[in-house]
């Protein structure tokens, strides 16, 4: 084997191991040591408090929102891009990906330009008593556009190599469309699919910036859990904050361990 | 079911480049048919517009009389086998070979007995008969070979297209079922196309042969006349390794450039012309030229390969084991009285019936 | 786009995925954006001009953009280093490890700013170890270096990665045995075909630290002109209703994010093309 000889692989790993402890490690474990300094009673009364269990409530329902509109579109647009071949087909895949380079503040303050009070809309919304910005519809707006791209993206490297005879042989014994893509496409794909639904659910429970633009940022009815972090954190209520912070970072955690599986999964069996 | 299509042509997407370029062939009912080919040469297109895969195109593919192209596919009684058999990998054998019936809309479904039973039959029919419940990943090639057809056959097609469908298998098992296929496709009384790139097996398992070459059709026909009376030399060099030699056609006979070679009559034209033939076909006789004989290592069907020294070049030729007395012997002549004459890649209207050898039937071509 | 709608056969499904795809990017993508892009243009050329002459904008933008450069100028030896272990070191608890790495694009940004706040803070772990030597980081913009790190690592990583797994190890071994040095040998032989997704992994970070703000607005200390990001200052601007300055900061953030999204595309193309030149020869 071309490896590193015996000692380099020691001072290899140990730098390792040293960079991974102290980047990434470390901040976990603060955030469960902190949540923990007055002991796991004191953390759990912090969750059951009204604001708290509204911001879970939610973060749950939009999260549960977007990831179901995201997912539904994501097949769509990855079955559209790896099953045919057209032009324009490169520009869409680009629209695809575009949110992931835009920075989260903008993500929430295209839907102020549009539904805000200076916005395109607001003053028609106004008129008609209709609350959009600042309010839940904002909010889930704002986390659909953030968590848009990541079930297409995981979907389409696995369709792309999944090729289309499987569907053409299904097409040729009699199946429509839908029938393709629920009983042949989707079974054979659904580790990439749970892994990119994943994905998104992480990302829509944890977004911040975009929805901090959004959200009127009223305790108990338009804050989600990572701006009800901010508040605890910046009103020195620093336990509940953690403890807030743990449960996310326990997601997180939850997210990559099994992400890291399913894809060691996807990637054997489609070798 | 027969197939008729015309003058059907296809351009390749975003290219002007034509995939297929106005093919017209007829299919008959019950005929088993092989369409050969270099790759790239239109074959697979042709049998994937057949069963409406791709489109759009232009021209006409009727099957029983009928267009299929807009009907559902389940009206249309074809079965199809891919190059890599497309098994639904998350699914058992079972499942793979029920889909054609489990996808039927409510109506027309049989109840699940009639299917279990279905497949039963098939499994049998396929020889694995135990297999039912495994993935096609726990398969050898050929079973999984097998499954993909018994799965084209569950829904009792007319029409059984099969695109390239033992690229992927070993020698031994390539002629198993190759044999078994032909006697399936005889017991069901199928119609049957077939796409490979081996003529061998073409020759093998087909009654005819189609053989294609850039998007068009460059000869159809019997596999002995294929042979016999190639339509370009193309088509003779695709059949099989073949000689090539440039000459004349003057008052009945033609001459070859090469002295050592000799002339033979025919009746055409006089004017250039090649001749075309095949290895073993030629013969040394003992005066005629100045050609020299070495033996080499080799040979194919019990004959002897030999190397003959002409004027400029070196061929090839196979022979009878005794005749390889005549190595190291000088002053040869070489004999290629069975050539196939072509002007300008079209045979030589006229050229001399083959001279009779005792495995090739007399032809003439027309 | 021009969409080959006419097909008479064929998989089934086109129209309709079309249509679906269609109305998913334009109501959640393209409309917001479309609104961004327009919106300067609303209210008059000269708006604008006003919205651009803005000092404390500029430095915003310095801060972000300085921050981001460095912070992924850091990430690069470490990412190297991370892809490096994963792919070719016998490394016990790889797979955790493989996952861990990915922990920073999981984690909720906010959950991230007050960790990495906390972290190196006057009286946290590193903070105070840090504070004795008399470095601050926490509240400068040596914080915003540290969060920025943080969440741009695994990017270069993820990028080095795959290109590394297709580099036979034989080739190290080659230039060993014609006599390289190790430090001729990595400068030679194996930096080169790295140096195309260190590129973009840099180009991949950096889009994403300038557009950061969660991790590290409560690191920051956002001091006006000193330790103050362009995505702050967007909030500030939203605060403060001026809509025109907002979308002024937005719209040099998201074309800076394009330009490095195109260059990173490009270089893909580039290192596919070089990986199958090379498979083939």
């Amino acid at each position: 084997m071309g490896g590193p000889s015996r000692r380099g692989n020691a001072v290899l790993v140990a730098a390792t191991y040293l960079t991974v402890l102290a980047v990434l490690v470390l901040p976990v474990l603060l955030v469960m040591v902190e949540a923990l300094r007055t002991g796991i009673a004191a953390a759990w009364r912090s969750l059951l408090d009204p604001d708290a269990l509204s911001a879970i409530r939610l973060t749950l329902l939009v999260t549960l929102v977007a990831t179901l509109v995201n997912t539904a579109g994501g097949i769509m647009a990855a079955w559209l891009v790896t099953k045919y071949r057209f032009r324009g087909r490169g520009v869409l895949v680009a629209l695809i990906e575009l949110p992931i380079s835009v920075s989260p503040v903008i993500a929430g303050l295209v839907w102020l330009l549009l539904f805000g009070r200076q916005g395109w809309w607001g003053g028609w919304l106004d008129q008609h008593d209709i609350q959009i910005a600042f309010a839940t519809p904002g909010i889930l707006l704002a986390t659909l556009f953030v968590t848009f791209p990541y079930v297409a993206r995981t979907l389409m490297p696995f369709m792309e190599q999944q090729g289309r005879e499987a569907e053409e042989a299904a097409f040729l014994l009699g199946a429509g469309f839908w029938r393709t893509l629920w009983r042949v496409t989707l079974p054979d794909a659904r580790w990439a699919l749970l892994s990119g639904i994943l994905l998104t659910t992480a990302r829509g429970i944890g977004e911040f910036g975009a929805v901090s633009v959004v959200s009127g940022h009223i305790p108990g009815l338009t804050e989600t859990m990572p701006l009800h972090i901010e508040t605890l954190y910046n009103g020195y209520q620093t336990v509940a904050a953690f403890t807030m912070a743990a449960l996310l970072a326990l997601i997180a955690m939850a997210t990559v361990l099994l992400r890291s599986f399913l894809e060691h999964d996807f990637r054997k069996a489609s070798s | 079911m027969s197939v008729q299509i015309q003058s059907l042509t296809r351009r390749a997407p975003n290219a002007s480049r034509k995939m297929l370029d106005g093919v017209s062939l007829t299919i008959e009912d019950g005929a088993f048919v092989a369409l050969v080919g270099p790759s790239g040469a239109g074959k697979t297109t042709l049998l994937r517009t057949i069963a409406g895969l791709d489109g759009p195109y232009e021209g006409t593919v009727l099957v029983d009389g009928q267009v299929l192209a807009g009907r559902p596919m389940r009206e249309r009684r074809i079965g199809f086998v891919f190059q890599n058999y497309a098994l639904f990998r998350h699914m058992t054998v079972a499942r793979n070979i029920s889909f054609g019936l489990d996808v039927l809309p409510r109506g027309e479904r049989p109840d699940r007995g009639a299917i279990a039973a279905r497949v039963a039959e098939l499994l049998e029919l396929i020889q694995l008969p135990t297999l039912g419940g495994a993935y096609p990943d726990q398969l050898s090639g050929g079973q999984r070979q097998r499954v993909a057809l018994a799965r084209a056959l569950a829904t009792k097609p007319g029409l059984l297209l099969l695109d390239e469908p033992f690229g992927a298998l070993d020698p031994i098992v390539r002629r198993q079922i190759r044999r078994w296929l032909r006697g399936l496709h005889d017991q069901l009384g199928l119609t049957t196309v077939l796409v490979t790139h081996d003529h061998d097996e073409a020759l093998e398992v087909a009654d005819r042969l189609v053989v294609m070459q850039n998007g068009r059709i460059v000869q159809e026909a019997a596999a002995e006349t294929l042979d016999a009376a190639p339509a370009t030399p193309f088509v003779m060099e695709f059949l099989g390794e073949a000689l090539e030699f440039a000459g004349r056609v003057a008052h009945g006979r033609f001459l070859p450039d090469d002295p050592n070679v000799l002339s033979f009559a025919v009746s055409a034209g006089d004017g250039p012309a090649t001749a075309y033939l095949r290895p073993h076909e030629a013969r040394l006789v003992a005066a005629g030229g100045a050609a020299r004989a070495i033996p080499l290592t080799g040979g194919q069907g019990g004959l002897r390969r030999l190397a003959v020294a002409l004027g400029t070049r070196e061929v090839e030729i196979l022979v009878l084991p005794e005749r390889l007395g005549q190595a190291g012997t000088e002053g040869l002549g070489l004999d290629i009285g069975r050539a196939r004459l072509f002007r300008d890649g079209a045979p030589l209207a006229g050229a001399p019936p083959v001279a009779s050898g005792q495995e090739l039937p007399r032809v003439t071509v027309g | 786009m021009v969409f080959c709608l006419r097909r008479r056969d064929g998989l089934p499904g086109l129209s309709i995925s079309i249509a679906f795809t269609l109305v998913w990017i334009g109501l959640i993508v393209a409309l917001p954006l479309t609104a961004l892009v327009l919106r300067p243009w609303q209210e008059g050329g000269g708006a604008m001009l006003r919205a651009l002459h803005d000092a404390r904008m500029y430095a915003a933008l310095r801060v972000s953009f300085g921050c981001a450069a460095l912070a992924a100028a850091i990430d690069v030896p470490l990412g190297l280093l991370l892809a490096w272990a994963l792919v070719r070191a016998r490394l016990p608890g790889r797979r955790a490890i493989d996952a861990l790495i990915d922990l920073p694009f999981a984690l909720p940004t906010a959950v991230t700013g007050i960790t990495l706040a906390t972290l190196y803070g006057p009286t946290g772990w590193v903070g105070a170890l840090l504070a004795r030597a008399g470095i601050r980081v926490a509240y400068t913009p040596a914080g915003i270096v540290a969060a920025l790190m943080f969440v741009g690592l695994p990017f270069i990583v993820r990028a080095v990665e795959p290109v590394l797994r297709g580099l036979p190890p034989e080739l190290e071994e080659a230039g060993l045995l014609l006599g390289a040095s190790p430090l001729q040998n990595f400068r030679r032989v194996i930096l080169p075909p790295l140096l195309p997704p260190l590129v973009a992994g840099f180009s991949l970070a950096f889009a994403r630290c300038i557009g950061e703000y969660g991790s590290v607005i409560f690191i920051a200390g956002n001091q006006p002109f000193h330790s103050e990001i362009a995505p702050l200052l967007i909030v500030v601007r939203l605060q403060e209703y001026d809509y025109n300055g907002a979308t002024a900061i937005a719209l040099i953030l998201l074309l800076s994010a394009l330009v490095c999204m195109t260059g990173v595309a490009a270089l893909r193309r580039r290192v596919s093309r070089g990986l199958v030149a090379r498979g083939a020869a």
